[in-house]
């Protein structure tokens, strides 16, 4: 029996480690994506839910303590019973005959439906309020207004004049003053998506022919990353969210940077002809040449510090692969590859990489 | 005993075509019943096969193993498979089997109708997979449905999901869901119709009740989503505007609608499993159930609650603050009646003398994994709470615990108890210890750490992840439990052939159980049992056994 | 088995068809639910094309109505007759049901003729087309199956196939019937006159 036993826990064991390099060694044999190249820069802040930047963040993060409090009392609770009753009431050599029938007993049946009623009473309560303290209905007092539209799959963003003027327009990267809440408008312009940037609030979806709202206020400077949480289409993996909080002089002056008029593009001719030539004016607005709306505004290109919706850093390497092939990069995107050649491509990257 | 019949083993003359003929045109239930459960378990190969494959992708941040596209599409008929082509099939067939010979009946009330039902839930996943081949996707190749198994408006519309993927999927689901429907009507009327002479309603086995009240559900929740549907495909091939944003059409009713259904799904496919529970708990603890009244109301219960909790699912659409509050307050009171049960389970088994055979060693996983997956679920009720964690791993991984350490885990335990019932033999006690331990090692293993990764900010669907955010490691573990779980199927594979050939002879009763399937032969004669029996009370085998002991009489009226 | 309890309890175990058709009914409610939810969920929400009040003539979708709602009368007489085995009273009840049911489907055919020819609605022109060809298409399918099925019951008995004994199976489509005019409360409720 002994031996037996042995010599099956070794094939179960074989088996197993077998199954384990059949799934994870093809995965570690093939390239990994381009978009492993680690990025420079500042440190960012952690996706974690547990380590909340902002108000409403920190609100659901104190609540989600006591229910997860709650909820372990209740494990610990139920899963010990379960375990005294395994080894306790487990039968044991000497047992004859049938135990004892206990068919019901009322109060202990009506304990454990009062008692869990109350707990959750309780809980319901907690969440009626905070839910009111979270979501607002109207913009906090003093807050930066943003109209954010999701489209398969990069992040508009519409940052409002607060003098009437026209909105800053940008793509993929928010700036937002640390201190000053953020009241944001969500829109989608094709599926719904989802906006999360765990340290700074839930998740709230941007849904088609209709409008919701979040809001945030980042208590620290930094860079937050979030991403899509709504499945979205076929690149929803890599529609990344980035919020890079600065303080109030930093963002009035990227603020004024990024309101100025493009960059002359005189000196890049060349390239500025193949942009107003070829496909890219018909979906990307340049602020004095093109106005297209389906891919996200070039105007301040070299601003940001990510190409295809925060996928790899910005520079001109990344521009001109991204120019080359964008299914390369984010396979099953809307930029079809421009079958370039190599001096078109310089002349184009020369171009936008001027547009700061 | 008088009641049991003798087996009549087909002549082993039959030739091979002779002998599917027989299967093909059978209208008796434990065929019918069989064949579902068989189907069920090879798509739950297939949508296994589908996870691994995800898994394998997802093992390292930034894998090319397998392109978006394939990823997307894995995903959807992955759950799609689970839903409704393993969880309701084996639930639906295990019921098939099972509710006549509980009753004392010879048959199902229809069963022709029942005949239909199955072929109609063949043909719909046939219908559904042939999207692999036949479909035309984005680029004119051919592919299997990408959007999810929940469909979500307007990524389902012509302008984002051309091809005729979405079709296949839409139209596979609503032939495989007429089929639920009849297999449900079937079920009520033979449990309201069929009991045998003194089994009034109280007292019935709680299996079949739990059967009732999920076949109420079918009733309901199914034909819901079939409307919704309709109206998908009206979208999709004659230009209505439902769900088309564009044209003022609604997004948001899609989920509504959806909900409606997927909601009482859920316990659609939970419900039966507590039956198995109601049935191996006590038998294993060798006591009655504790409170056999106050599970019968906690199951009604939940299945009222269940068709007004819908739009917790929705919490992130930015519905009111009132709305939210109102489906935050029905979802934690369904908790109540959940709770009720696995104290009731609790109740059972303390005082007894439990023998923790494969069919027990099941049962306890469910309880423990079950009650975890529960608390998560009070967690994405809490609607701040759901904020963070909704559409992130932490629902992947509490799902699973429900669906998976719950109905799949209530499913294996069915099956180790049944099968000697349906089959004549023993599965081996000792491949399936085995099988228990690795497949619960693996499965804590694959979803666990699921958790920390939808914590850590990791959403579901998402066919690659970043490197910078500290889901590695989390990942790669989730990955080697999928290995584990494979391990241990193959071993489950192996008992189910290996004893089919060459298990112990089971006899009517194996586990000295209480329920008349256990009076008749095993496998049971083609008309259940020779007379139809007569009982006295929910447990009359015990009644045999123990005369000087019989369960009391409960006064009943109906 | 040894009998334990004598007297048995009177156990309660309705007709099986019953319960079938009763299910059946819970089913088709459910589906005209959903909708008839999209039908008011989307009433007034449509931008261009022709609106509700604009289109919708009342006077023969109530004729119309009359029309259906006494072939429920109709068919209870026939299954009356039948339970007394009057044969001739039968298959002339029967056959006024089918013809209600006919004139029924006639007048949506000619509803639906002109909305497309002269008021230029489709399916596809707006939300209001939409819900409203698929909710009273919904119904109008519904309708045109239980005259199948009334028909097929007519076909047998003039050829002398239906006895009294089938009265139960008679009855229970009549019960299909009846449900179907029932919806159409609903539907004329919520199409002629909620979203009218």
């Amino acid at each position: 029996m002994a031996r037996r036993f042995m010599r099956f826990n070794r094939a179960s064991v074989v088996c197993s480690v077998t199954m384990l390099a059949v799934l994870t060694a093809p995965s570690f044999a093939v390239d990994v994506a381009p978009i492993c190249t680690p990025m420079g820069g500042e440190p960012l802040q952690s996706t974690s839910i547990l380590s909340p930047i902002s108000p409403p963040a920190r609100e659901i993060h104190s609540l989600a303590a006591l229910v997860v409090g709650v909820c372990a009392a209740i494990f610990i609770v139920v899963e010990g019973a379960l375990l005294w009753a395994i080894i306790r009431y487990r039968r044991r050599a000497g047992d004859r005959g049938e135990p004892v029938q206990v068919f019901g007993s009322n109060p202990i049946e009506l304990a454990w439906t009062v008692i869990p009623l109350v707990i959750v009473f309780v809980l319901a309560l907690a969440t009626v309020r905070t839910i009111k303290d979270v979501q607002r209905t109207e913009p906090p007092a003093g807050a930066l207004t943003v109209d954010v539209i999701g489209h398969q799959w990069w992040w508009e963003y519409r940052i409002a004049d607060e003098d009437g003027g026209p909105p800053v327009v940008t793509a993929n990267e928010l700036v937002v003053p640390v201190g000053r809440p953020v009241w944001l408008r969500l829109a989608s312009a094709d599926v719904i998506h989802s906006w999360w940037v765990p340290a700074l609030n839930g998740k709230t979806d941007l849904v088609p022919g209709r409008f919701s709202n979040t809001w945030f206020e980042a208590e620290q400077p930094g860079t937050f990353l979030g991403q899509c949480a709504e499945y979205c289409g076929t690149q929803h993996a890599n529609m990344l969210l980035r919020v890079r909080a600065v303080d109030d002089a930093q963002f009035e002056s990227w603020r004024t940077a990024q309101a100025a008029p493009a960059r002359d593009p005189a000196s890049f001719a060349a390239g500025h002809s193949i942009f107003l030539r070829l496909a890219c004016m018909n979906c990307h607005a340049i602020d004095g040449s093109s106005s297209g709306a389906f891919g996200p505004n070039l105007t301040h290109l070299m601003s940001r510090e990510t190409i295809a919706a925060g996928m790899a850093p910005l520079n001109r390497d990344t521009l001109r692969a991204w120019l080359v092939d964008p299914q390369q990069l984010k396979p099953g995107c809307n930029m079809p590859s421009l079958q370039l050649t190599d001096p078109e491509l310089d002349a184009l990257v020369d171009y936008l990489s001027s547009l700061n | 005993m008088a009641i049991a019949g003798h087996a009549e083993p087909l002549p082993s003359s039959l030739t091979l075509g002779a002998r599917v003929h027989s299967w093909v045109v059978s209208v008796d239930h434990k065929r019918l019943g069989m064949m579902y459960v068989g189907f069920g378990l090879l798509f739950f190969l297939v949508a296994g096969l589908e996870a691994a494959a995800m898994r394998a992708q997802l093992a390292r941040a930034g894998s090319q193993l397998i392109d978006p596209t394939t990823f997307n599409q894995l995903f959807t008929m992955h759950g799609t498979t689970m839903v409704f082509l393993v969880g309701m099939p084996i639930l639906l067939g295990m019921a098939n089997y099972l509710v006549p010979l509980m009753i004392g009946a010879r048959d199902m009330a229809f069963p022709r109708l029942n005949a239909f039902g199955l072929w109609l839930f063949i043909f719909g996943a046939l219908l559904l997979y042939y999207s692999y081949i036949g479909a035309q996707g984005l680029y004119g190749t051919s592919a299997a449905p990408d959007v999810g198994w929940f469909a979500y408006a307007p990524l389902t519309s012509r302008t984002y999901s051309p091809g005729n993927s979405t079709d296949y999927w839409i139209l596979g689901i609503m032939v495989s869901g007429f089929g639920s429907i009849t297999t449900a009507i079937n079920l009520i009327a033979t449990i309201l119709v069929m009991r045998c002479p003194g089994m009034t309603l109280l007292r019935m086995p709680l299996f079949p009740w739990m059967m009732l009240v999920t076949s109420v559900l079918v009733l309901i929740a199914v034909p819901v989503l079939t409307g919704a549907q309709a109206m998908l495909l009206l979208d999709r091939s004659f230009g209505a505007h439902f769900f088309d944003t564009e044209q003022g059409g609604s997004a948001v009713l899609w989920q509504h609608l959806f909900w409606f259904f997927g909601h009482p799904e859920v316990y659609i496919l939970v419900l039966p499993a507590f039956g198995f529970l109601n049935e191996i708990v006590p038998v294993f603890s060798r006591k009655v159930v504790f409170g056999y009244s106050l599970m019968v109301a906690a199951t009604v219960a939940i299945g009222f609650i269940s068709l007004g909790v819908w739009a917790h699912h929705m919490f992130a659409l930015g519905l009111s603050p009132e709305m939210n509050s109102f489906f935050a307050a029905s979802t934690f009171l369904i908790a109540v009646p959940t709770g009720i049960k696995i104290f009731t389970w609790l109740g059972t088994m303390i005082g007894g003398r439990i023998e923790f055979a494969t069919p027990m060693l099941f049962a306890t996983g469910f309880l423990a994994m079950f009650t975890f997956g529960g608390l998560t679920g009070i967690m994405l009720a809490v609607v701040p709470f759901d904020w963070q964690l909704s559409d992130s791993y932490f629902v992947v991984a509490h799902f699973h615990y429900v669906l998976f350490g719950g109905t799949v885990f209530g499913i294996f335990g069915a099956i180790f108890y049944w099968f000697p019932k349906a089959t004549g033999r023993m599965l081996s006690e000792r491949l399936g210890r085995w099988f228990f331990w690795i497949l619960f090692l693996g499965f804590n293993l694959t979803f666990l750490p699921m958790h920390v990764s939808g914590i850590l900010g990791m959403p579901r669907r998402i066919y690659t992840f970043q490197p910078d955010r500290g889901l590695d490691l989390w990942n790669l573990l989730s990955t080697a439990g999928v290995a584990l779980q494979a391990a241990a199927l193959l071993l489950f594979l192996w008992n189910v052939v290996h004893s089919l050939l060459r298990g112990k002879p089971a006899g009517n009763n194996p586990w000295n159980a209480w329920t008349l399937e256990w009076a008749t032969s095993s496998p049971p004669p083609d008309w259940n049992f020779d007379r139809i029996p007569t009982v006295g009370s929910a447990r009359p085998l015990w009644d045999v056994a123990n005369p000087h002991d019989p369960d009391p009489s409960p006064e009943a009226h109906g | 088995m040894t009998q334990l309890v004598a007297p048995l309890p009177q156990v309660w175990r309705p007709d099986r068809a019953k319960v079938g058709i009763v299910c059946l009914i819970v089913v088709e409610s459910c589906i005209f639910l959903t909708f008839v939810v999209a039908y008011l969920f989307f009433i007034g929400k449509s931008s261009n094309g022709p609106q509700p009040a604009d289109v919708l003539d009342l006077p023969p979708v109530i004729i119309n109505s009359v029309a259906l709602l006494s072939s429920s009368w109709t068919v209870v007489l026939a299954v009356r007759s039948l339970e007394r085995a009057k044969h001739g009273a039968f298959l002339g009840w029967l056959l006024c049901t089918v013809l209600l049911g006919g004139f029924f489907v006639a007048g949506t055919a000619r509803e639906w003729s002109a909305l497309m020819t002269e008021d230029r609605l489709f399916i596809s022109t707006n939300l209001f087309g939409t819900t409203f060809y698929s909710l009273v298409g919904l119904h109008l399918l519904h309708v045109v199956v239980g005259l199948v099925l009334l028909s097929g019951i007519l076909l047998l008995g003039i050829g002398g196939r239906v006895r009294q004994s089938h009265v139960n199976a008679v009855d229970m489509v009549s019960w299909y019937w009846h449900f179907v005019d029932a919806v159409w409360v609903v539907v004329f409720m919520t199409v002629y006159v909620i979203g009218r």
